[in-house]
């Protein structure tokens, strides 16, 4: 049985007086392909930026591989192997698009030890991989949202995470880039990388997810299997029956 | 420049020292610990205290509600403190009433520095350096423009409350600094009730908060924050008076202020008005005592040294979000 | 090109210039060129942080005028050639840039930006209050009248802020196009995104802070002997705070070129105008000028090359 990679319990975050996450537990295995589904608003990427490190969540503890996370900053959550694509994508737009990658390659693989001796062979291969090969040296400002959102997934996988969490990563995508995309998070994970899905893409995230957790005005509703949750009553009333 | 403030402090201007007995002393020699200095020192705390909200608020709008670091608000006082010396010195207006008058230009000096603000900077998203550097400029050219204009020497205005005190047992209130005092809570008092009570004000508030359901109201956000940060220059109307009542100024009086106006905002807490009112409170305090105890030309230090604490230890300030 | 090789030309161009220099110069040309090349430290020490890194230092006087108390410090102990002063100037203003970065570099750049505001009043007011170098009054140094081989003590001094100058705009390069250059565009660019690619967004910004700061105190150290004479007014004088700004943004920020250029070009314009005109009118329209272009040709002179000839900035 594969152990516990990602640990979140009793996750608390508030805004002054608006309470974001609320008593948060959520558990994730290795090798696991979870999808994390909630109304806008619910509070997903609040808890991915508390997991990440971008914000710090007022209460509760996050541990990954058995580590409490607690008070360390995000470069280093990203250099233990915890990688995010951001909902809104955030290119580095002063940098070509390989230049985007680069900084990942540089700082977290880098760090790690483990840098690649052929840099622009790998800034190309994950372009490849997510299907802007042809956009290498373009520069942020000049792509579509689209391939915006391609580049922030690109830039993510070049951090080569053992988890990696997918904020929104298809949004706006055509029906055959949506394919692209979940074969490449198959593809990853079969390589032995843990996925966590966030998505509202209905379709996609029911054939990817092997677990499936709900969010709801900043609590878990539900949790476990995808074809059970999305018959939960709770789910449908508060997300789904639309 | 240290001559000339000495002899203007002789005509009564300048951090006073208590009613009776010298200056407590600068740094070397004995401290003079009376209640007398202590009381009065405190007043002059409370009364400076006052005025620094008026020279604050605009920043506590401008910086703490709409997100914008507009570093030359100080240069907007100076302005309208050399406008109130000016009409003063040629005309006889009092200064106060200046101000009053001086208020719509103000605001439309506010508006229209917003709008250049908004569609060089805001708008492409490039307000943390450019920004910065643009009010940066307008604050040097503001300066280096009244120094050409104006000159360096001290400016005051004649008024009839300049000179005289109110005596209440031991406790001295200089009514050149109970006036502004009173003048600036007023001012406080009505914005407050502004942002609070009516539909712009809590427009302004909101905001801060949420640009994307003022949108769906059918606001204009831009046109909100227009306004707004046009209140915000209006007050230095009035900031700039109540300067020119307190003591004389100079062009270069606004560097000072600079540091005071933000550890006052940060201190009080971004955002909130009741804030900054606590905050200049107790700058206005601990300068007094510090002038007081260890000789006016430490004050400046005091403010921002605290500045530096605050931002350092706790940069969301005492009610702040 | 490596920067070996870009500091070996740029040593060469230095040599040219003295040379030239020594051939043509008076002494009023040798305080002229002085000033300028000071403001090339200034202004490429500034852009380090600034320009590479996004976060603004208002309080550049502040690191000059610590460079050159630092001098006045010594020179009533102990008596050390320029060469030390400068390093010891350097050492000063660097430890000071790195403790302002450390309390306040944690929070958004625009908190660092007033902080640098309030340190240039802090330090300001504690010199004035510090009898040991002349509190306000200020302070008088004595300095010798020739040197062997080099000719007047003016001319040693332009010197030595010529090398400084090439160590500077060297040592900037090298960071621009190295590792830590990439992660300083990259906090520019958005922080949150660096910090989450695993950029240690606080160690970066602290070194460049640094180093800003301690080039600035280099930049100062000498300062007192060009005077002979070193006072609080002028030393955190209001034109070192505009131009440290002006002349990287109205060059370009981006680059180690665009505070040179704007240093050299903005640099002798006052000198020459300040002759002409009053010093105060000339300040006034660098502060014009800076808003001119803030608004219109944000990218500064470099970028409006780039744009004429269609160049991209691309690696």
């Amino acid at each position: 049985m594969a152990g516990v990679l990602l640990h979140v319990s009793q996750v608390g975050k508030r805004f002054g007086g608006f309470v974001a996450l609320e008593g948060i537990d959520l558990e994730v295995r290795e090798g696991e392909r979870l999808g994390l589904i909630g109304p806008n608003g619910s509070g997903k990427s609040t808890l991915v930026n508390c997991i990440c490190g971008t914000l710090t969540n007022d209460r509760g503890h996050v541990q990954f591989q058995g580590e409490k996370l607690d008070g360390l900053p995000a470069y280093q959550r990203t250099r233990k192997g915890l990688a995010r694509s951001f909902q809104l994508p955030r290119p580095f737009f002063s940098l070509s698009v390989a230049d985007n990658l680069r900084i990942p390659l540089l700082y977290t693989v880098g760090a790690r030890g483990s840098a690649h001796g052929d840099m622009d062979g790998r800034c190309a291969e994950l372009l490849h991989m997510v299907g802007l090969h042809d956009k290498y040296d373009a520069m942020p400002v000049d792509l579509t949202q689209v391939d915006m959102r391609k580049l922030e997934l690109a830039r993510a996988m070049a951090a080569e995470p053992k988890l990696l969490i997918a904020d929104e990563a298809m949004a706006g995508l055509s029906h055959s880039e949506i394919e692209d995309i979940l074969k490449l998070l198959v593809r990853l994970n079969e390589q032995g990388v843990t996925i966590i899905m966030i998505e509202h893409i209905m379709s996609a995230v029911m054939s990817f997810s092997q677990r499936l957790a709900v969010l709801v005005s900043g609590k878990k509703i539900a949790d476990g299997d995808p074809q059970e949750v999305v018959r939960n009553p709770e789910v449908v009333r508060a997300y789904l029956g639309q | 420049m240290d001559e000339e403030a000495e002899s203007l402090e002789n005509k009564g201007w300048g951090p006073q020292p208590a009613e009776r007995g010298t200056c407590a002393g600068n740094a070397g020699e004995g401290m003079i610990f009376s209640y007398d200095l202590l009381i009065n020192a405190i007043i002059a705390g409370v009364l400076l205290g006052g005025f620094y909200v008026a020279v604050t608020i605009g920043i506590s709008i401008a910086f703490g509600i709409l997100d914008i670091v507009n570093i030359a608000h100080v240069s907007f006082i100076i302005l309208g403190a050399y406008i109130a010396y000016f009409l003063n010195v040629n005309y006889g207006l009092d200064p106060i009433l200046v101000s009053i008058l001086m208020l719509p230009v103000f605001y439309l000096l506010g508006t229209a520095v917003y709008q250049i603000y908004y569609l060089s900077f805001e708008r492409r998203g490039q307000e943390a350096l450019r920004g910065l550097a643009f009010f940066f400029g307008l604050m040097f050219v503001t300066e280096v423009g009244l120094i050409l204009v104006f000159g360096v020497d001290y400016r005051y205005v004649q008024a009839a409350y300049v000179g005289p005190s109110l005596r209440i047992g031991v406790a001295d209130f200089p009514f050149r600094m109970l006036i502004p005092c009173v003048l600036a809570l007023v001012m406080f008092g009505i914005l407050q009730l502004f942002l609070s009570k009516t539909y712009t004000g809590r427009a302004i508030m909101a905001v801060s908060q949420d640009a994307l359901a003022l949108k769906l109201m059918a606001v204009d956000p831009i046109r909100i924050k227009r306004i707004a940060f046009g209140i915000s220059v209006a007050t230095a109307a009035i900031a700039g008076a109540l300067l020119i009542i307190i003591h004389p100024v100079e062009p270069a009086v606004g560097r000072e202020y600079i540091g005071r106006i933000f550890a006052i905002a940060v201190l009080g807490g971004l955002g909130s008005l009741p804030g900054t009112v606590i905050g200049a409170m107790l700058l206005g305090i601990m300068e007094s005592f510090t002038a007081t105890f260890y000789g006016p030309s430490w004050a400046p230090a005091v403010s921002f040294g605290f500045l530096l604490l605050a931002l350092a230890f706790r940069p969301q300030g005492i009610l702040g979000r | 090109m490596r920067w070996p090789t870009f500091l070996a030309i740029a040593l060469a161009v230095a040599l040219a210039v003295a040379a030239v220099a020594r051939f043509y110069g008076n002494e009023y040309y040798f305080i002229a060129a002085y000033v300028v090349l000071q403001y090339v430290v200034l202004a490429t020490a500034w852009n380090i942080l600034g320009g590479y890194a996004g976060y603004v230092n208002f309080g550049s006087a502040a690191f000059f005028a610590a460079g050159a108390y630092t001098t006045i410090a010594f020179h009533s102990v102990v008596s050390l050639p320029i060469p030390v002063l400068i390093v010891l100037g350097g050492i000063v203003s660097g430890v000071i840039g790195f403790i302002a970065g450390y309390l306040t570099l944690r929070l958004r750049g625009v908190f660092f930006a007033i902080a640098t505001l309030a340190l240039a009043v802090v330090l300001q007011t504690l010199i004035i209050n510090w009898d040991h170098v002349g509190g306000s009054r200020g302070a008088y140094l004595l300095r010798a009248h020739e040197f062997p081989y080099i000719g007047s003590y003016m001319q040693y001094l332009f010197l030595m802020m010529l090398l400084l100058a090439v160590v500077a705009v060297s040592v900037a390069r090298l960071i621009e196009r190295s590792w830590l250059g990439f992660g300083l565009a990259a906090i520019r660019d958005d922080e949150a995104a660096a910090e989450a690619s695993g950029v240690p967004t606080l160690r970066l910004k602290l070194i460049a802070t640094t180093v800003s700061g301690a080039f600035m105190g280099m930049a100062g150290a000498p300062f007192p002997y060009m005077l002979g004479y070193v006072d609080p007014a002028s030393a955190f004088n209001l034109a070192y705070a505009v131009n440290a700004i002006a002349m990287p943004m109205i060059g370009g920020t981006t680059t180690w070129v665009g505070p040179v250029i704007g240093a050299i070009l903005l640099g002798t314009i006052q000198q020459v105008a300040t002759v002409t005109i009053s010093s105060a009118v000339n300040l006034l329209i660098v502060g014009l000028v800076l808003i001119g272009f803030v608004i219109l040709a944000p990218n500064g002179i470099v970028g409006l090359f780039q744009q004429w000839f269609g160049k991209r900035r691309a690696r």
